[in-house]
């Protein structure tokens, strides 16, 4: 029996569901020929940060204006300004080489939070061939002031902005640090998203104790980190009307099967890919093939979201009678010994 | 088409000379500078010549180097070009010679500055150009923006014509800096205009293989006077080409020009004659004179050479009876100035052939240095012409004292009419007020569509300087090349401006003054001194204020308060609706910042849309409130050439010194900057000494000697202001002692580069530094008595501290509170040579930023110590400095000898006890060095007694250089590696002992940015947009290969400890020494408070490796070259990242800019592999080698 994996994310019909993740492998022409070799059906681009883009605004301006026109001698220090422009100029270059070398969709990824002039890029990057543009709402609120229910509309608004701005489809890549996740993502997906990517990774601080510095630090995504994803795309699946990704801890064709049953429609993967290379797409895929054979799943779109709160068999797992279940069943003995 | 455009005269002039060249080369020199940096962003651009060819443009080494590129250029054929002024245009003449005897077409376009004398000065006057009427060139003067342009197109066009080369000249600053809206040359005119076929006979001139000739050849007595005499026709006839090309101009544009033009009343008996911008005020005033009867006029000279006589004399009227003939320039010991001269012998030979008397002639200077030449004066030179007896020679615009030759000026003239509307705005650099002006005089013109002029003043300091811009519109052009008089708008974009600037001082009788100030408008008054209420109140002024600071911060613009001001001046000033005003400020907005991104913008709109709601109109008052009276400009306790001379240039009223105020040879006293307590900083740092670890490092990279580290007893501290901190200090050699770190709060520049550096952190709370930035009012009054303490302790000697990065410290700075740049990369080297050696240094400075921080009036950071010592510093030239310090060098080691031959010769009475102990004194250390102090003053102590006899007395006159003497030669990398390079480079090789500081910015800084060859591969400068091609030139490597030179490469923010043992090394060398510096600076483009930090970064990636050379070793067997940074670790890429420079140039051309940094990076590489090859190299010394 020949297994059919087909899916598609945001309205673009997909191969197969294994998508490489936004990641450094975009910046690199070889590595992403690689993976389109290696069979990836769609390219996610590394990010396009707002505080670069705003910072680096910034940063010309005051090197520019700061000590210009204040002394007799040189009303300027620097290259006159007109000779170039500010703005996602390398990003969009590389999404051009992407798209004339690549075969495949490339979509980029905008990593912002607030309502700038960045979000006027979006524009841009539709004009230099982004089939899709995933928005990555890295937000890590510290502000006390801040109530949970203004950060969730300043991430709709973000979408409904973008959508003002560009015709190609978004999807947004969440955290799952929302009170409401299930009410946030279905007014996402009323804002205009096609699709939601469960769960961006933040970069986690490490700190110096001699040199009392914090340094940043990102470890590769481990599998004990699926379940997080696992869970919420299973409660989301037929609760809200958008597309689902699960992005974190899929580490082989076991992963993904269990991604697609909790109701993904592509799964992205980075570390993996990092670690061992391009071609672990094909050997992924060969594995999840092989087992829906043997389970005779006929196809992706039988077994996405067979898992979900609403089809899985005992859907109490999903939720707090899962917690009181686990608490109560512990036992003392496993102390002993 | 015609379209009227506002732009200085170095972009109109640039214009025209980029369309009618194929070659231009150039070298930055102020204030011509633009001119070639315009023509090179053009042809960066790739705009196109009237013949569809984009220009060449090439920097060169210097102006000698320029013109020698348009020679040759010239003779190979093509039409070319260049731009430059004052010493600039000296260092061409002997090639200016040589192209005119050639009779080459060719056009010079000059911004008339002055020559340096017994000062340098960057601004306008004619003694440049004069020098130059001797060298064969036509001259063609022009009087305003609109003639320079326009003169610009007709002197190309009569040199094909002529064959005569022009020299084209504007004045320096007046016309090269003034925003005019003039009405631009159309392209197809200019084409009109040029001959075609005199530039095919201009090809058919030149070299080539295929029709081959010699030129340039040497000739002999028989043969060199009359072929000089050859070129007599071409001269004879360029006048008459000139008046043709004027008379062509004139049928395609409307504009008439006349060789000598004439204004004023037909039947005019007192003339003035002159050339350039004063023509303009002097024309001005005389058709205002003539109207109401006063038979005066003036003769505007366009074509100063050839001097075209019968045309002058036709243009003088029949009614003549006096004339005063003004030059622009000073030839001391001349029988007059050069145009008096011609004017004379013009007239005397004319009345001489027809038998007729002579009108009356005096001659008289104006304007040097741009200073100003106001109606004023110009009625005052036409009252002395009416005379019975006038001054035959004077001066007009200052008050000499010392040979009475000036005029005095006492009534006011005020020429222009209400129609004309005038403003003027003081601003800091960096608050971006000239910008703003800029903007809106193109908003002025365009939207209100009325004429407009504008002028900026700049003061004399790279950081905190003060701006003051001077706007004038009205329906007709604004002929007036000088400040305004009595201002119908004055804004002051500064509050701390009303204790220290005058700025109601122009403001006319019902004007508008608009200030911005952190106070509301029921309260601002009242803060306001008792001087400027009054005025506001006498003057009856419209009084409004807006916290500007405020909306610009609300906006996130930080201290960029431009279009808040520029809003607030178009709500009040009524020159065209608010609304539509607010709109083309927008436009602009959009306009300017349109490439750099939405948020900037974003911003700016944010900053002009709040600005309206923020500005109030004030209340005045009948009578003042309270007595705050303006502060004294510099304290009681000043020395009193400080309270005379220089408070009075600090206050602004420097045209009011006499000339006797002055000396007469440019010599200064030392020690001024400390009175100039300039507090320009909002916030400064505090110390916290619990966390402190006394490092010193926030000391030694302060640019401003600003903070300092001392050392007291317990029983001082005791006595020390309450709030005045000190803790142990933490040393085995010095147990008792009391620590403190101590900041000049009205010096520190705020530049946080003191707080980046420090190492320290509260270990409980790391945020909490030992050094934090506090806002600086509240704590002024304390910090400023705990300065006072400070600087009144005891100074550490240097024989009871190591001498190392952080022993230095303890020592007294001897450069202190320059004007440098807030974060300045230089000066901590500069500074740390005077705590090494300040009582026994003597600097020789090249020019540039080192030079204008060191030495621009008012005030000199060079300072001295208790007893009277301190650095001797002087500046010769930028290209000649080498030489210069050498002079020093050679001239105290005569002195020494001689010296030393005299206590030989005289030792019996001297003493042969004190004789020998001089003569055998050692001096390897400063302990040393002051025990032969203590032997020189006993000597001089002894001499006394044999007064009068000559051998003693020479003897006692040569005594103190029996000290030696620590000589540096100070420059930027734009001294070292280009211009002064050949003086540098044999400097070293003479073997003598100077030592060579190279302050390396990696780009001429002082003129604003342009590449050098120690310009680093890939980065962006001015001449290298896109990135430097080629890698940095490795001037220590060249020095190296002499053997016995020492050399060092040391970047203090780096390694400190490196650094000051390089330069002690060096100074210790007995030979010629060179240690290049890395000078972070503004031109890298970004926050110099990160300097250190890039320093750092530079060091890693190999971009700066640090090293020493020590021919010393070399004689030890040891490799002379020893590495003190490791291996190339961190990619280039990163350290490039960080910097504008190295941003532009990716985004101008990315692809250019990788393939830049690949060589980058392979050359680091590459550097090392060499370097440690080097280093690894040690030679068996031989018997006769020694160290």
């Amino acid at each position: 029996m020949k297994v059919d994996l087909s899916t598609s994310w945001m309205g673009i019909p997909l191969p197969h569901p294994i998508v490489p993740g936004a990641s450094p492998m975009s910046l690199d022409l070889d590595a992403a020929r690689r993976l389109e070799d290696a069979g990836a059906p769609l390219l996610i681009m590394h990010s396009l940060f707002e505080e670069q883009v705003v910072g680096e605004e910034l940063a010309t301006r005051v090197a520019y204006d700061l000590h210009a026109e204040s002394y007799a001698e040189a009303t300027s220090y620097l290259p006159d300004p007109d000779l170039f422009s500010l703005g996602p100029d390398e990003y969009l270059e590389q999404l051009g080489k992407l798209k004339r070398a690549l075969n495949i969709p490339i979509i980029a990824s905008l990593n912002g939070v607030t309502q700038g002039g960045w979000l006027d890029y979006a524009m841009l990057l539709e004009q230099a061939g982004a089939d899709g543009i995933e928005l990555n709402v890295y937000d890590v609120v510290m502000n006390p002031d801040r109530d949970g229910r203004s950060v969730e509309r300043e991430v709709i608004e973000l979408v409904q902005a973008l959508t003002i701005r560009t015709d190609v489809p978004i999807a947004v890549k969440l955290s799952p640090f929302y009170s409401s996740l299930p009410w946030f993502a279905r007014q996402l997906a009323q804002a205009g998203a096609a699709g939601l990517v469960l769960f961006n990774r933040f970069f986690e601080p490490e700190i110096d104790p001699e040199n009392l510095e914090l340094q940043r630090h990102l470890a590769p995504s481990s599998h004990g980190e699926l379940a997080l994803r696992l869970r919420w795309t299973g409660i989301l699946r037929d609760r809200v009307p958008c597309g689902l990704a699960i992005t974190g801890g899929v580490r082989n064709g076991r992963d993904l099967v269990k991604s697609i049953m909790a109701g993904a429609d592509t799964v992205q993967v980075v570390s993996v890919l990092l670690g061992q290379g391009p071609d672990r797409i094909t050997s992924m895929l060969m594995e999840m093939a092989e087992w829906m054979e043997e389970q005779e799943y006929p196809s992706l779109r039988v077994m996405r979201g067979c898992m979900s709160i609403e089809r899985c068999p005992k859907p109490a797992a999903y939720s707090r009678a899962n917690y009181v279940k686990m608490i109560t069943g512990w036992d003392a003995g496993l102390f002993r010994s | 088409m015609s379209r009227i455009v506002a732009v200085d005269g170095n972009e109109a002039v640039a214009r025209v000379a980029h369309l009618l060249s194929e070659v231009v080369a150039i070298y930055p020199i102020t204030p011509a500078s633009a001119m070639g940096e315009l023509a090179d962003d053009w042809s960066c651009q790739g705009r196109k010549n009237l013949w569809g060819l984009v220009p060449k443009v090439v920097e060169m080494q210097s102006e000698a180097g320029a013109i020698g590129a348009v020679h040759g250029s010239l003779q190979a054929g093509s039409l070319t070009t260049t731009f430059t002024a004052s010493q600039g245009l000296l260092l061409m003449i002997p090639t200016l010679y040589k192209i005119a005897g050639e009779l080459t077409s060719f056009t010079l376009h000059v911004a008339a500055r002055t020559v340096a004398t017994h000062a340098l000065s960057i601004f306008g006057d004619h003694s440049d150009v004069m020098a130059c009427r001797q060298t064969g060139f036509a001259m063609l003067a022009a009087g305003s923006v609109q003639e320079a342009q326009d003169f610009a197109a007709v002197a190309h066009a009569a040199s094909l014509e002529s064959r005569v080369p022009f020299l084209h000249f504007f004045d320096g600053f007046r016309t090269s800096h003034e925003i005019n809206t003039i009405d631009e040359l159309p392209a197809e005119a200019l084409e009109a205009l040029i001959d075609d076929d005199a530039i095919v006979a201009h090809r058919q001139r030149a070299l080539d293989p295929d029709a081959p000739f010699i030129r340039g050849t040497a000739q002999n007595p028989d043969a060199f006077f009359q072929a000089r005499e050859a070129c007599n026709p071409f001269y004879e006839a360029c006048p008459g080409i000139v008046q043709q090309c004027f008379a062509r101009f004139a049928e395609l544009t409307g504009r008439r020009y006349e060789l000598f033009q004439y204004h004023g009343h037909p039947e005019a008996e007192r003339i003035i004659v002159l050339m350039g911008s004063g023509a303009k005020t002097a024309a001005e005033t005389a058709r205002k004179l003539a109207a109401r009867g006063d038979k005066v006029g003036v003769v505007e000279v366009r074509l100063y050479r050839p001097f075209h006589a019968a045309a002058f004399l036709a243009a003088l009227p029949a009614t003549t009876r006096s004339i005063a003939v003004l030059d622009r320039t000073k030839e001391p010991g001349a029988g007059g100035e050069p145009l008096y001269l011609d004017c004379f012998a013009a007239i005397g030979e004319a009345a001489m052939q027809a038998g007729r008397s002579m009108p009356r002639i005096i001659g008289g200077r104006y304007g040097l240095s741009s200073k100003e030449f106001s109606p004023a004066m110009v009625a005052r030179i036409f009252a002395e012409l009416d005379r019975p007896q006038p001054k035959t020679r004077f001066t007009i615009g200052i008050k000499d004292d010392v040979t009475h030759l000036s005029l005095d000026v006492e009534e006011e003239l005020h020429i222009l009419g209400r129609e004309v509307n005038q403003g003027i705005f003081f601003g800091l650099g960096s608050d971006g007020t000239v910008g703003a002006n800029k903007n809106s005089i193109k908003i002025i013109a365009d939207v209100a569509q009325l004429k407009a002029q504008a002028y900026f003043v700049y003061d004399s300091k790279k950081s905190g300087a003060v701006t003051t811009s001077h706007l004038r519109f009205g329906k007709d052009a604004v002929q007036a090349p000088y400040l305004i008089e009595a201002a119908d708008f004055i804004g002051c974009h500064q509050y701390m401006f009303v204790d220290k600037v005058d700025v109601l001082e122009r403001a006319r009788p019902g004007g508008i003054f608009l200030l911005n100030a952190p106070y509301g408008p029921e309260e601002v008054f009242a803060t306001l001194p008792v001087e400027m209420q009054r005025r506001i109140i006498d003057l009856g002024l419209e009084f409004y204020c807006i916290d500007a600071y405020k909306v610009a911060d609300e906006a996130g613009m930080g201290n960029r308060i431009n279009t808040v001001m520029q809003t607030a001046f178009f709500a009040i000033s009524n020159v065209i609706e608010t609304d539509r005003a607010i709109e083309a400020i927008k436009d602009a907005i959009r306009k300017t910042y349109g490439k750099k991104g939405h948020e900037i913008i974003k911003r700016n709109v944010a900053a002009v849309d709040s600005a309206v709601a923020h500005l109030h109109r004030v209340v005045v008052p009948a009578a003042p409130i309270g007595e705050r009276q303006r502060p004294p400009v510099v304290p009681a306790e000043a020395p009193e050439f400080i309270q005379r001379v220089t408070a009075t240039i600090m206050a602004g009223k420097g045209d009011l010194l006499p000339v006797s105020a002055f000396p007469a040879d440019g010599t200064f006293p030392s020690s001024s900057a400390r009175w100039e307590r300039r507090n320009i900083a909002r916030s400064i740092p505090a110390w916290n000494p619990d966390i402190c670890i006394q490092c010193n490092k926030c000391a030694l990279m302060c640019p401003h000697a600003a903070i300092r580290a001392g050392l007291l007893e317990p029983e001082l501290a005791a006595s020390a202001p309450g709030g005045f901190k000190t803790t142990e200090f933490r040393s085995r050699d010095l147990p008792d002692k009391r620590y403190v770190i101590q900041v000049a709060p009205e010096d520190c520049t705020g530049c946080t580069l003191c707080v980046e550096v420090c190492p320290a952190r509260d270990k409980a709370n790391p945020r909490v530094k030992a050094l934090g930035m506090v806002d600086k009012d509240p704590i002024l009054d304390q910090e400023r008595a705990n300065w006072d303490f400070f600087t009144a302790m005891p100074t550490t000697r240097r024989e009871d501290v190591v001498l190392d990065h952080k022993g230095t410290q303890f020592l007294q700075p001897l450069f202190e509170c320059s004007g440098a740049c807030a974060g300045c990369g230089e000066t901590p080297y500069v500074k740390l040579l005077s705590q090494l050696y300040g009582d026994r240094l003597v600097v020789a400075n090249a020019t540039g930023c080192s030079s204008i921080y060191g030495g621009n009036l008012p005030t000199t950071p060079w300072s001295t110590d208790a007893k009277g010592r301190g650095p001797a510093w002087s500046n010769s030239l930028f290209e000649n400095n080498a030489e210069f310090g050498l002079g020093f060098r050679l001239s105290w080691d005569t002195r020494q000898r001689e010296a030393r031959a005299l206590v030989e010769e005289l030792r019996e009475d001297i003493g042969l006890e004190l004789a020998g102990s001089i003569l055998t004194a050692p001096t390897g250390d400063d302990a040393a060095i002051e025990a032969l102090r203590g032997l020189v003053e006993r000597l001089e102590e002894r001499l006394r007694s044999f007064a009068g006899r000559k051998r003693h007395d020479r003897l006692a006159i040569l005594a103190s250089s029996l000290v030696p003497r620590s000589v540096w030669l100070v420059g930027g990398d734009g001294w070292a590696y280009d211009i002064g390079f050949g003086g540098l480079d044999h400097v070293i090789a003479s073997g003598e002992n100077v030592n060579i500081l190279v302050l390396d910015t990696e780009v001429y800084s002082n003129t604003g940015g342009q590449a050098s060859k120690a310009t680093p591969m890939a980065a962006a400068a001015k001449f290298a947009a896109a990135g430097k091609a080629m890698a940095k030139k490795d001037l220590g490597m060249v020095a190296m290969s002499y053997g016995g030179v020492y050399v060092a490469q040391i970047a203090i923010g780096a390694k400190d400890s490196h650094a000051v043992k390089a330069i002690r090394e060096a100074e210790s060398y007995p030979g010629p020494s060179l240690v290049i510096a890395y000078s972070h600076c503004i031109a890298h483009g970004y926050d110099l408070a990160q300097g250190a930090e890039q320093q750092k970064a530079a060091v890693k990636s190999y971009q700066w490796p640090l090293y020493r050379y020590d021919p010393r070793r070399g004689a030890l067997g040891e490799p002379p070259l020893v590495l003190d940074s490791g291996p190339p670790s961190l990619d280039p890429q990163k350290y490039m990242a960080a910097e504008t420079r190295f941003r532009v140039a990716e985004k101008i051309d990315p692809a250019r800019y990788r393939m830049l940094v690949d060589h980058a990076r392979d050359q680091a590489r590459r550097k090392y592999e060499l370097y440690r090859q080097l280093a690894g190299v040690a030679v068996e010394p031989s018997p006769e080698s020694h160290a």
